[in-house]
């Protein structure tokens, strides 16, 4: 196997005696077809085991290894070293507080997946005895991207509406919101709406694209929240520009889709 | 060990620096200052037209100096970015799924260009240029 000396940059702080972060050079000895990842488990075994990242799978599921490299949000595991030449520059997702080196905090996130209820919320009630909830194929099409999403939180380092206002929602939660929001079982959109249909919810995006640009699990948020847009525009305009007009909002009970928090 | 995360602040006027998708957004929103200004200009044309004859004159004239022409070559340049990269992202906002495939995206943006050229052709037959 053909070996490849590789110059690594990688970003480093820690919390107990940094105040800022500095970036620190590491070579080290590759196989050609490995992946950063793969080299970062060399830096730690062989040459500095200080440094601190997440890994999980190494196979592009789990979503925990995610990193700017060279300024490109991207799975550690999925980044090829033969795609790289020269300094390859590694530093932890934009856009997050780090935690430690490469590690970072993503309790944002965390909060704001919670506020989008992205779970089933029945559509109807029915007991076991009446069998399961039916879906065609053409049903499952219409939501079956959107639940590729594995958290990994590309989306948010790619989303410069992401870095700029910390209120913004976000495209991971907000696709998530529309992937149950498609689901014919589902009945919760109007529930939704409260967090989706606001300024901090897809009226904060602009559009630009990245999230579907640097997405590992080819999901595709600039599609979803367009549409939520779309939908959210025509709810509006039904319950204001209408007369008589009434979205089942003004209707539908907001405590009725429950709540995990 | 204590959490004393480091938090990196995004500079809020270069950051569209930092990737060329970046650029490409700010190029497609900038563009439509162009398409601004030409609807300021349509509504000035609209004003001298109502003020007479020699004032609607006076702004045909006005349109055809050196100024106007570089003006007109520059909006209409932006106009074309602009309404591209729109309908470009019409195929993400309006998927169209017919039973269980979506209808390919590429004929979701180039249906809105066959409709931009037929639209265009129209007005320029009913402003009497064929």
């Amino acid at each position: 196997m053909k070996e490849r000396l590789v110059l690594l940059e990688v970003l480093r702080y820690n919390p107990d005696t940094d105040s800022e972060a500095h970036f620190q050079r590491y070579e080290v000895v590759c196989q050609e077809e490995w992946v950063v990842l793969d080299a970062l488990n060399k830096v730690k075994a062989d040459i500095d085991p200080t440094l601190n990242y997440r890994w999980s799978c190494h196979m592009a599921v789990c979503g925990s290894c995610g990193m700017m490299i060279n300024g490109e949000p991207k799975l550690s595991c999925h980044a090829f070293l033969r795609e790289y030449e020269g300094v390859i520059r590694v530093e932890p997702l934009a856009h997050f507080p780090i935690e430690r080196d490469l590690v970072t905090a993503p309790d944002d996130f965390m909060e704001k997946l919670k506020r989008v209820k992205p779970y089933l919320i029945p559509k109807e009630q029915k007991p076991i005895s009446e069998g399961e909830y039916k879906q065609t194929p053409a049903q499952l099409m219409k939501f079956r991207q959107y639940s590729m999403c594995i958290n990994c939180m590309l989306c948010y380092a790619a989303c410069p509406e992401y870095g700029l206002t910390r209120d913004f929602i976000g495209p991971a939660a907000l696709t998530l919101a529309h992937r149950y929001n498609q689901d014919s079982r589902d009945g919760g959109r109007l529930a939704r709406q409260e967090v989706v249909a606001t300024h901090e919810g897809v009226w904060e995006c602009t559009f630009v694209g990245a999230c579907s640009e640097v997405c590992p699990a080819h999901v595709d948020p600039a599609s979803a929240l367009q549409q939520m847009k779309i939908t959210s525009s025509i709810d509006w305009i039904v319950e204001h520009l209408i007369p008589g007009g009434r979205t089942e909002k003004s209707s539908a009970s907001r405590d009725d889709a429950g709540d995990i928090a | 060990m204590s959490r004393n995360p480091l938090v990196r602040v995004v500079p809020p006027t270069s950051w569209y620096f930092r990737h060329p998708r970046y650029l490409r957004y700010m190029a497609r929103e900038i563009t439509c200052i162009f398409i601004a200004a030409y609807c300021v200009l349509l509504v000035v044309g609209l004003h001298r037209l109502a003020n007479g004859p020699e004032a609607w004159e006076g702004f045909l004239l006005a349109l055809r100096s050196a100024d106007s022409i570089v003006f007109h070559l520059l909006a209409m340049a932006a106009a074309f970015y602009h309404a591209a990269t729109w309908f470009n992202a019409t195929q993400k906002a309006m998927p169209l799924q017919i039973g269980e495939d979506f209808v390919p995206g590429n004929l979701i943006s180039g249906a809105h260009y066959v409709a931009w050229a037929v639209l265009s052709f129209a007005v320029l037959y009913l402003a009497g240029v064929f």
